[in-house]
């Protein structure tokens, strides 16, 4: 088990390199002179040097990775093009407030997803189990960001009830959560139900029944317990998605996260500040896949350490 | 992980291969019931594609500002937005623009990502390693993020997003065709291929392509429906398609400025690309059932 954990720790180390690599490449593959995409149309000529030579522009890309990476390691990201502030600076203030939101929206998305599904799988054909599948398809193939301004025209402009931007009470975070957290939901929603399904038709489940069993106990000791190893995986693997997500409920509701900042920097050009979000973004996805890796390999005893790929 | 998770799944269907075959999939796919609803939202989005100009008298970028932020009436289905435009016929030419983006994308991503994933499964060893180790680092990204930085490099546009979009969906056609590959290169026929001294690029292309064609298919139907989501979603960044083409996140974004007084300027482009989705994944559910032997003795 640790030599699997240990194994998995070890593939991740050469896909951190990787998207170090790209995340480098971001400036330097720059159609044009990055330096003068990077200082601005109106910059002037000294200026334009200066950026060049604080990102070493003139050196060979070896020396420049080097130098990158030597300061990434030691915590140094560049600076902010735009307000001349640390990038980690930067990063370290807004990454907290993406994480309490991608949080809120998961334990959302986990409260709606997982009930809804239990029931669709108890009641199979009903009415509940139709609507809520429905809502499940609907809640897929809407755009997260659309389903924002709905929800603002509804919910704050119209009712008046909730505010429809910015960050202060937890009144502010239930729009954004719930935006981020309905997609989600409602894939959980019919991963539960599929789940529940297969597990609701095993032999141990009839046998639970016959012993006399109320079907409340058979429904969450002995059934929802088993289903439950593809809904936390599938809720672990989707909180990368949500990070992407996250991006587009930001700008709706003007969260002073990650997403929002990095959305900011693009459009400002402030290059080193996008490197910096796109690469926290990055490398906690790749930690989000590695614990929930392992985790899977805890709750699910078929999995074969021993094996070379156990992915 | 996700990617893998739902590829792995779509790997295992098989693939029609004789006219039968074909016919018994359409004849699964007619009687369900959603995947039909899917086929008639996505063939209304076409005509509307198709037949712009001629379902709607009104120009799409003409500004026209004394009929600004009309409400919908008969004259104008769904009003018009800040510059006068009809919000109808902007919808209408922006389904083009859609499903444009949706195909283009697709297309660049299955012309990188089949040939990458099916070199990489049939030959395996180094080069398999290799390939894979580069999939993961592109899968580390989540795909919306992935298109933002290609879009970041490339810069703003409509022809930048199908190419960041399709690059962002290269490590799904990869990994799902190398699984693919892998099934179907241990079979006997392609030892016996081997042996009679055919080609590797003919036994790829000849015996174990057709084999992987089911699988892609699924898989393009699903990915077309997220491009179209991840390409609405930079346009609404602002990255995207560029103002005053009609694209529906874009024309989304900038109603936003405008939902106290106008919220058909929100509402309608948002509806146009949830159908739109939807129509596409119903599909897709429709044809991977369809294609599953199980799913087919099951109903």
């Amino acid at each position: 088990m640790y030599g699997y954990i240990i194994r998995r720790l070890m593939l991740a180390v050469p896909v951190l390199i990787g998207v170090s690599i790209l995340v480098f490449a971001i400036i330097r593959f720059i159609p044009g002179d990055p330096a003068r995409a990077i200082a601005g149309v109106h910059a002037s000529p000294e200026y334009i040097e200066q950026v060049r030579k604080e990102l070493l522009l003139d050196e060979g890309l070896h020396v420049q990775y080097f130098v990158y990476m030597t300061n990434l390691l030691q915590g140094d990201m560049g600076r902010s093009t735009f307000t001349r502030r640390p990038v980690t600076v930067e990063l370290a203030q807004r990454f907290p407030n993406t994480m309490i939101l991608a949080v809120t929206a998961m334990g959302i998305a986990a409260v709606i997803g997982m009930s809804a599904g239990i029931v669709s799988a108890t009641r199979r054909y009903s009415l509940f189990d139709n609507v809520s599948m429905l809502a499940a398809l609907v809640g897929v193939a809407a755009p997260v960001f659309w389903l924002g301004v709905m929800f603002q025209i509804l919910f704050s402009v119209n009712l008046g009830w909730l505010p429809s931007g910015g960050i202060g009470t937890w009144k502010h975070l239930i729009l954004p959560a719930l935006t981020l957290g309905l997609a989600t939901a409602a894939l959980i929603a019919r991963i539960t139900r599929s789940s529940m399904l297969e597990v609701l038709g095993q032999d141990y489940i009839t046998t639970a029944r016959s012993k006399g069993l109320v079907e409340r106990v058979v429904i969450y000791k002995h059934a929802f317990k088993n289903a439950l190893i593809p809904v936390v995986t599938v809720m672990g693997l989707q909180f990368g998605t949500l990070l992407g997500g996250a991006v587009l409920t930001e700008t709706v509701f003007s969260w002073p996260g990650i997403g929002r900042l990095m959305v900011d920097s693009i459009l400002t050009r402030d290059y080193p500040v996008v490197q910096g979000a796109v690469l926290l973004l990055a490398v906690f996805f790749v930690m989000i896949n590695l614990v929930v890796d392992v985790i899977y390999a805890f709750l699910d005893p078929r999995i074969n350490y021993g094996s070379k790929e156990v992915e | 992980m996700k990617v893998d998770n739902k590829v792995d799944e779509i790997c295992e269907l098989p693939t029609p291969k004789r006219d039968t075959e074909l016919r018994q999939v359409w004849r699964h796919l007619r009687r369900n019931r959603l995947a039909m609803i899917g086929l008639g939202v996505l063939l209304v989005f076409l005509l509307c594609a198709i037949f712009a100009p001629l379902l709607t008298g009104y120009d799409p970028i003409k500004i026209d500002l004394g009929n600004a932020f009309k409400l919908p009436s008969t004259e104008n289905l769904l009003g018009t937005d800040w510059q006068g435009r009809d919000v109808f016929t902007r919808i209408l030419y922006g389904s083009r623009i859609s499903l444009a983006i949706g195909l283009i994308s697709v297309t660049i991503g299955m012309l990188i990502g089949v040939p990458i994933g099916a070199l990489s499964g049939y030959y395996g060893g180094r080069f398999d390693l290799f390939i894979q180790r580069i999939i993961d680092i592109l899968i580390a990204f989540p795909g919306i993020l992935l298109a933002i930085v290609v879009v970041t490099v490339l810069g703003v546009g409509v022809e930048n997003v199908m190419i960041a979009v399709g690059i962002a969906s290269v490590p799904i056609y990869t990994r799902l065709v190398r699984g693919s590959v892998l099934a179907v290169k241990e079979q006997g026929y392609i030892a016996a291929a081997k042996a009679l001294g055919i080609g590797d690029f003919r036994i790829i292309m000849r015996h174990i392509m057709p084999n992987c064609l089911g699988p892609i298919i699924v898989q393009s139907t699903f990915q077309i429906a997220t491009a179209i989501l991840w390409a609405a979603g930079l346009g609404f960044l602002g990255l995207g398609a560029q103002p005053p083409d009609p694209e529906w996140g874009a024309m989304l974004s900038k109603g936003r400025e405008y939902i106290r007084t106008a919220h058909h300027l929100t509402t309608y482009p948002g509806l146009a690309i949830l159908f739109m989705v939807l129509g596409f994944n119903l599909i897709g559910d429709g044809l991977r059932d369809a294609l599953d032997p199980r799913s087919r003795k099951h109903k």
